[in-house]
């Protein structure tokens, strides 16, 4: 970034304008430089130990102050920071100073405390949760308090969904407990409202009285909506603090409690958005991975491959029935040709025709058996492959003769 | 199932929140899957359409208990 000095006095300027807690702020510390101008402005210092600030007060709020400060006065003095751009300061412009001294309050505050707590009205289980999208906020404050235009503020820019209804009610001064339990009240019998804001800007201690009533704290405990308290400052504690479901230290921080943020929910939508997506996405994933190996089961298990399977089966079993009945034809082609072969050669005919003969007598037709038995006359027929011979036996001899005379 | 026009910002939202935990159980059938997906988109419109046109409204209740628009 490029700026002028102004250019970024300013920005600071802005900077300090646009914070919360410094524009509603109460500072204690010592008076000193105190300077009245003739313009009726007052112009000091507030220190302690460590540190200084620069304050004024203008003309306006100086008339309305009875209490006149001197140099070395301890003082609580409230109102904004802002930047003095001339000379480059920041400085505390007061809008009232009062001098500190407060030990009576506080020893009041302290057995009010007491006294609640020992009836168990801080009790943490006491303390309701705060809904998370409240759609009506119910606010008790004064309507012209800047407790009011800062919760608006908050609202508009966080949680614009959200119906605010305002209770109004004093926020300070003797009327101001009465008022702020009837506008409580008003608002858990008349509306349903989610949750109630009880708010007021900063403030002296006893501008923040009211909220240390009695009746105050106990209509808070006894309201039937759930209560953020937004009281003062961060340092400031009020008895219904104490007595609330929740307790924010500003009334801008009381309005953020009690809402989610708009920009957050735009993210958690747009989230959610792609979880759906995602979750859709994934589930049609596994639903096709399903698919897929339901299939390649389906696959295995079909019949269509149990049948191709069978079906093979028999080819094969038909392919071999088919080899083992040929070759077992071919067996017994074979050995009905070799027995054919062996019972032609066994065959009269064929051992007449390979030159034996079959000698019969002619006469009774018996066979010669025999050489002995024949006798030189006997008739005898000479069977030949193609045909018979008539003779007559002229001589016999035995083979033991015959081999005598052959060799 | 409601009409998606007709819901609150918060009963969208909450709606938009179990649809997502139904999704990401993952027992759901693919036309179950999708209807809740189309739903699921439906109401992260609507909210998104609420959030774009929301613009704080602010009353004040009388004494008597009336709710008047406030500015």
């Amino acid at each position: 970034m490029n700026y002028t000095v102004t250019e970024l006095t300013e920005h600071i300027r802005q900077m300090f304008q646009e914070n919360y807690w410094l524009q509603d702020v109460t500072v204690r510390g010592e008076i000193s430089n105190l300077k009245r101008a003739a313009s009726g402005h007052w112009y000091f210092t507030l220190k302690d130990e460590q540190a200084q600030l620069r304050a004024a007060m203008w003309r306006s709020s100086v008339n309305l102050q009875n209490y006149i400060p001197e140099n070395g006065a301890m003082v609580e003095a409230h109102g904004y920071i802002d930047l003095y751009a001339a000379r480059g300061e920041y400085q505390l412009i007061a809008d009232r100073i009062r001098p500190l001294g407060i030990g009576d309050l506080y020893a009041e505050f302290e057995r009010l405390k007491a006294k609640l707590a020992a009836e168990g009205l801080f009790d943490q289980a006491r303390k309701r949760p705060i809904p998370y999208f409240p759609v009506r906020i119910g606010v008790v404050t004064s309507p012209d308090a800047a407790a009011f235009r800062d919760v608006q503020n908050v609202l508009r820019r966080r949680f614009p969904l959200a119906e605010l209804i305002l209770s109004p009610c004093a926020v300070q001064g003797d009327a101001a407990p009465a008022q702020i339990v009837a506008a409580l009240e008003r608002l858990s019998r008349f509306v349903g409202v989610d949750v109630v804001l009880l708010v007021r800007g900063g403030g002296s201690i006893e501008d923040l009285w009211a909220f240390n009533d009695e009746s105050v704290a106990r209509a808070v405990a006894d309201c039937r909506i759930p209560v953020i308290t937004g009281v003062g400052h961060e340092t400031d504690f009020t008895m219904v603090d104490f007595v609330a479901d929740m307790r924010a230290p500003t009334p801008s921080a009381a309005a953020e409690q009690a809402t989610p943020n708009i920009d957050d929910l735009a993210v958690a939508i747009s989230n959610m958005r792609d979880s759906i997506t995602l979750a859709t996405q994934s589930r049609i994933e596994s639903l096709r991975s399903e698919l897929e190996s339901a299939q390649r089961g389906l696959r295995h298990l079909s019949p269509v491959r149990t049948i191709a399977t069978l079906r093979q089966r028999i080819d094969d079993w038909n392919a071999r029935l088919e080899r083992e009945q040929h070759a077992r034809i071919r067996t017994l082609r074979e050995r009905l040709a070799s027995r054919t072969a062996a019972l032609h050669a066994a065959s009269p005919q064929a051992i007449l025709a390979r030159g034996y003969s079959i000698v019969t007598f002619t006469d009774s037709g018996e066979r010669v058996k025999s050489a002995a038995e024949a006798h030189a006359g006997d008739g005898i027929t000479v069977r030949l492959h193609d045909g018979d011979l008539k003779a007559r036996v002229e001589d016999w001899e035995t083979h033991e003769q015959y081999r005598r005379t052959l060799f | 199932m409601s009409n998606i026009d007709a819901l609150s910002f918060e009963a969208a939202y909450a709606e938009l929140e179990k649809i997502i935990d139904q999704l990401e159980s993952g027992d759901l059938t693919l036309e179950e899957s999708v209807t809740l997906f189309e739903r699921g988109r439906k109401l992260s419109d609507h909210c998104q359409a609420l959030l774009d046109k929301a613009e704080l409204r602010v009353s004040q209740i009388t004494e008597s208990g009336d709710v008047q628009p406030l500015g």
